[in-house]
């Protein structure tokens, strides 16, 4: 499938600190996995939708990382910012198969996360 | 001829043996009336002005200072004219010569005579009662007994499980003692506390490490060399003791008066108007007996010195007596109860538990009123429930819904403000000091209030045992709005309801060692908290428990992650230490070349005397460490809630007027003091004489040489707020500026709430109460000064040469590098 293709392999779940994000150098920028503290992967643009910030750098709490630069809070489940504010990150699936962690570059559409 | 003209009344004597609580209150009202028609005398056994005597658990616990406590300071003695004569106990009243003897051989006569001498503790009639190493608790000697006890460290048995007792025994358990509570009741405070509320109540204090034994009948104290050893019981137990606190019931101070031959019951008995059986003598406070009742509890012998108050200056005022309420002054219990709460037949209750909360409320009604209230774990509805026993409201209407408090009993949302919005204006808000919500509302729109701290100085609400803080800033928020920002009781965050002390007290009374521990044990509302409390916690734990607790990186915000501080790119800026200022050909060769090596961007001389390399790439930061550690180079830790900068001038190094070497004092702070983690960012700064070239009047520490010595200066700020620095006191060496400096730093290390500068804290605490404990008590400031010695055992190694040799390497590398893909779309 078509589909099959946009899978990469990342690493190991052990690489990511729980509560915590790597950077992914990816081909369209800097992607960061996060790890939640019930071991969640999530994979999220590294970049804020406020001025930028790289949110891998962010505290992760929760299902939630607070943007370094001024804590903007983003939900890591559907990428929007916390209210009152509105923007929101492109995400993208991850997988664990066979002990590997697998992203799919391709971004995804907005409805797929309700 | 002169009479004929100056026609005054001459000022009648009025005479007060004892000058506690009660007759202190009393003398306020009094001196309401103007010009005061009485010449006012004061004998007190105790040698010392008044104080505030329910605070002393606080002393005991660490949290205040006497200085925070007193109540009348000489000045106002000095003010009123008043003769004071201090640790003078009267022996004798001759009411025929209408005079009063005390020891030492003062006398004084008086037209009227105020008896308001207290209780006394009572003692336990068993072998050993009076060997060293048993106290009581009743005076601020007695605090100062079980502080110096509790120095030494080891166990402690507390006999008795009321209020005081527990009180004892918590303070004595925060100063690191092992303690047992002996009590001889089925459950503790079971005077006040029904069963249930009892047995929760024994759980928190064993959750605190506090052993408890009920029905436990002490027998005797047991001996070695004149100090008391262990405690036995009538079952035969001993339980080792090096100290042993009694604090099994109290008794009116009645025998003088009995002597003077006054009628005395259990008190000495007074009527209505508190006029003994000599109507020249009035009895006023816990020595007083009204109706049958002698009172422990500080509301109601306020309430008497108003009516005798009224009735010394000419009114006919009356006391009726009073329904008393209790709560435990523990942080982290919080129990109340009031009125009657015995079964009886034509008695009915309604209870309402949680045990997963441990929550406990009962209500005991008696013809439709509500007569007696026990809660524990949740007492935010108490003002209300109080007021429903005084009033003896009719409450058939509000029945259903009644246990669930104010808020469903008139249907209205469930939020504190609403709750307290409900209250009457004659509800009673502060129980100690008698204040109610018409008069707290009335001096907030009177007198521009916007803090707990203004209500405190205008009405004294909340200014005794501070247990109706809560209520009083919901007042102010119902009369302020949005304005009202309580800041020194606001949660730390979201995820809790606990302030930054409370948490603070409860990690180490609880002993948590973990952020897990104590999300768990204080009941977090979020499953892994938030980007503000997770680094407070990470702090509070790292300064509670040196080498014990392991970091929590994850919790530390980015900079300090990362040792570095982001930057809006996304970059870093690496900032070396420079001790004190001074650098060198080989450490700027070693910058100059990193610059070059790593194409660092900008270079820039930063406002704290040191070298800022900005728009360092993170990939790089562990090479650029590499070469700056090789020529000895650390961090700076300019990114840190930590020791910043020691600004100095070029002091008698070369300056001609420099009076001590500033340069190489405040290379010695420096060294002695990097590393150290604080709850905000600490600089200072050290200049050679008061020109002040090195700023350091407005530092968090600022010393500045004189030829005398060094003045020792903290407590400023120049960034958001400008403040210049209060003077903390003088030091004749450098090694005597050292010891202060560390421990005041460790102080506000064990003190201050996350982020909150050292001025901010010194406004919170109290310049005096900082002072009195870091200068003036010797013995405290060695402990501050060894606990930061010890901690700086675990925090005084650079980060950078470690990282640089690897650790924590995933932190500078991606996980992964898939760039050369082609992008997906
Ligand atoms: C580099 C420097 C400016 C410069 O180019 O000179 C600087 C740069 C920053 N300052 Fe500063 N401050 C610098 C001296 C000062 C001074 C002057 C001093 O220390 O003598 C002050 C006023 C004194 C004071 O703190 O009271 C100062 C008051 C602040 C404040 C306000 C603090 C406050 O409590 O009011 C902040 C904000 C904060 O800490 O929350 C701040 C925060 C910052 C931060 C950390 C902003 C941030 O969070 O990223 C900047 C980081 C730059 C970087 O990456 O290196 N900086 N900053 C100075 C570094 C000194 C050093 O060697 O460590
Ligand atoms: C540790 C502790 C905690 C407490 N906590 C609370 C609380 O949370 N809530 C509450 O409502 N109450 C509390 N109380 C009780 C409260 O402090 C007392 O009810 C109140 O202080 C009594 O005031 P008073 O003026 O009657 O007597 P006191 O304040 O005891 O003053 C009596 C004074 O008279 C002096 N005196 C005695 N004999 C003579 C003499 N012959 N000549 C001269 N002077 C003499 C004594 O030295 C003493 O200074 C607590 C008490 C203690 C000890
Ligand atoms: S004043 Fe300080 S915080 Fe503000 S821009 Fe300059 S360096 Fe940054
Ligand atoms: S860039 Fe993320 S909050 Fe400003």
């Amino acid at each position: 499938m078509k589909e099959d293709q946009d899978w990469v392999d990342v690493g190991t779940i052990e690489d990511v600190p729980p509560r915590g994000a790597r950077l992914i150098k990816a081909p369209q920028g800097p992607v960061a996995l996060f790890r939640t503290a019930d071991d969640v992967l999530f994979a999220l643009d590294d970049r804020c939708p406020h001025r930028g910030g790289p949110l891998s750098q962010g505290i992760v709490h929760g299902h939630c990382v607070t943007c370094p630069l001024h804590n903007l809070v983003i939900n890591l489940e559907t990428g929007n910012t916390q209210q009152p504010e509105d923007g929101r990150v492109s995400s993208y699936k991850v997988e664990q198969r066979d002990g590997r962690i697998l992203l799919n570059l391709r971004a995804l559409p907005h409805e797929d996360i309700a | 001829m002169a009479d004929d003209i100056i026609n005054l009344p001459k000022r009648k004597k009025l005479v007060v043996i004892g000058n506690g609580m009660a007759p202190g209150r009393m003398l306020e009202a009094l001196f309401k009336q103007t010009p005061s028609i009485y010449d006012v005398t004061i004998f007190n056994a105790e040698p010392r002005v008044n104080y505030d005597r329910i605070l002393l658990s606080l002393v005991l616990s660490g949290e205040k200072s006497y200085a925070d406590i007193v109540i009348h300071d000489d000045a106002w003695y000095a003010e009123h004219d008043i003769t004071l004569y201090k640790g003078r106990k009267v022996t004798a009243i001759d009411r025929n010569a209408k005079r009063v003897m005390a020891e030492g051989g003062i006398s004084a006569a008086y037209d009227t005579l105020v008896i308001a001498m207290g209780s006394s503790p009572v003692t336990l009639p068993v072998p050993g009662a009076n060997l060293g190493g048993v106290l009581a608790y009743r005076d601020l000697d007695d605090v100062n007994n079980m502080l110096a006890a509790a120095e030494k460290g080891g166990r402690a048995v507390v006999i008795g499980g009321g209020l005081l007792g527990l009180e004892a025994a918590a303070g004595l358990q925060s100063r690191g003692m092992q303690v047992t509570i002996v009590h001889l009741g089925p459950t503790l405070m079971e005077r006040q506390l029904d069963m249930a509320a009892g047995h929760l109540l024994r759980k928190s204090i064993e959750a605190r490490g506090i052993a408890v034994r009920t029905e436990a009948q002490t027998q005797a104290l047991l001996e070695s060399n004149g100090h008391v050893r262990a405690v036995q019981l009538a079952d035969g137990t001993e339980l080792p003791a090096d100290l042993v606190v009694m604090a099994v019931g109290i008794r009116p101070n009645a025998k003088l008066a009995e002597a003077a031959g006054l009628e005395v019951n259990r008190g000495i008995v007074v009527n209505d108007r508190l006029s003994t059986t000599d109507p020249n003598i009035f009895a006023l406070g816990e020595c007083a007996e009204h109706r049958k009742t002698c009172y422990g509890l500080v509301a109601p012998l306020y309430e008497m010195a108003k009516v005798l108050a009224g009735n010394l200056t000419g009114k006919e005022d009356t006391y009726q007596g009073s329904v008393t309420a209790t709560k435990l002054k523990v942080t982290g219990i919080d129990l109340f109860s009031a009125g009657d709460f015995t079964d009886s037949e034509e008695r009915e209750e309604i209870v309402l538990r949680d045990g997963a909360r441990s929550l406990y409320r009962r209500l005991v009604l008696e013809d439709g009123r509500v007569v007696g209230a026990v809660m524990y774990g949740d007492t935010s509805d108490s003002a209300w429930f109080f007021e429903l026993i005084k009033n003896g409201t009719d409450i058939d209407d509000i029945r259903e819904t009644l246990i669930f408090g104010p808020n469903y009993a008139r249907g209205a949302p469930q939020d504190p403000t609403a709750a307290v919005a409900a209250l009457p204006d004659e509800a009673e808000i502060c129980g100690c000091n008698g204040v109610c919500k018409r008069s707290i509302l009335e001096s907030i729109a009177a007198h521009g209030i916007a803090d707990v701290d203004g209500v405190r100085k205008h009405t004294k609400a909340s200014a005794s045992c501070g247990s109706c803080t809560g209520l009083v800033e919901q007042l102010l928020k119902l009369e302020l709005g949005e304005t009202f920002n309580p800041a020194a009781v606001a949660p730390m965050c979201g995820c809790t309801a606990l302030g930054h002390d409370d948490v603070r007290r409860l990690i180490l009374a609880r002993e948590l060692k973990t952020i897990p521990d104590v999300m768990q044990a204080l009941e977090w509302t979020t499953s892994c908290g938030c980007a503000k409390c997770r680094p407070a916690l990470n702090y509070y734990l790292l300064a509670a428990w040196p080498g014990e607790y392991t970091d929590d990186p994850q919790s530390r915000f980015i900079n300090e992650r990362a040792h570095a501080n982001i930057q809006k790119n996304g970059t870093y800026s690496v900032v070396p230490r420079m001790w004190g200022g001074i650098t060198n050909a080989k450490e700027l060769h070693a910058i100059a070349d990193v610059v070059e090596k790593f194409n660092i961007p900008t270079v820039k001389v930063t406002g704290g005397q040191r070298i800022d390399l900005l728009g360092v790439k993170k990939e790089d930061l562990p090479a650029v460490w590499a070469d700056l550690s090789a020529v000895g180079l650390v961090s700076g830790h300019a990114y840190g809630k930590a020791l910043r900068t020691v600004k100095t001038c070029v002091g008698t190094d070369w300056c001609r007027f420099g009076t001590q070497d500033s340069t190489g004092l405040g290379i010695r702070i420096e060294r002695f003091m990097w590393g150290s983690w604080t709850p905000a960012k600490v600089k200072m700064a050290v200049s050679g004489c008061p020109r002040n070239c090195a700023e350091a009047t407005c530092k968090d520490v600022g010393i500045v040489c004189i030829d005398s010595g060094y003045e020792i200066h903290f407590a400023g700020a120049a960034g958001m707020d400008i403040k210049g620095t209060e003077v903390l006191g003088h030091a004749k060496s450098e090694q005597e500026t050292l010891e202060i400096v560390v421990a005041l730093v460790q102080l506000y290390r064990e003190q201050g709430h996350y982020l909150e500068r050292m001025y901010k804290w010194a406004r919170r605490v109290g310049v005096d109460t900082i002072r009195n404990l870091v200068l003036e008590d010797e013995n405290r400031r060695a402990d501050l000064f060894e606990r930061f010695v010890y901690s700086q055992k675990f925090s005084q190694h650079d980060p950078w040469s470690e990282r640089a040799k690897g650790a924590e390497a995933h932190e500078f590398r991606p996980i992964a590098d898939v760039s050369n893909l082609q992008a997906a779309e």
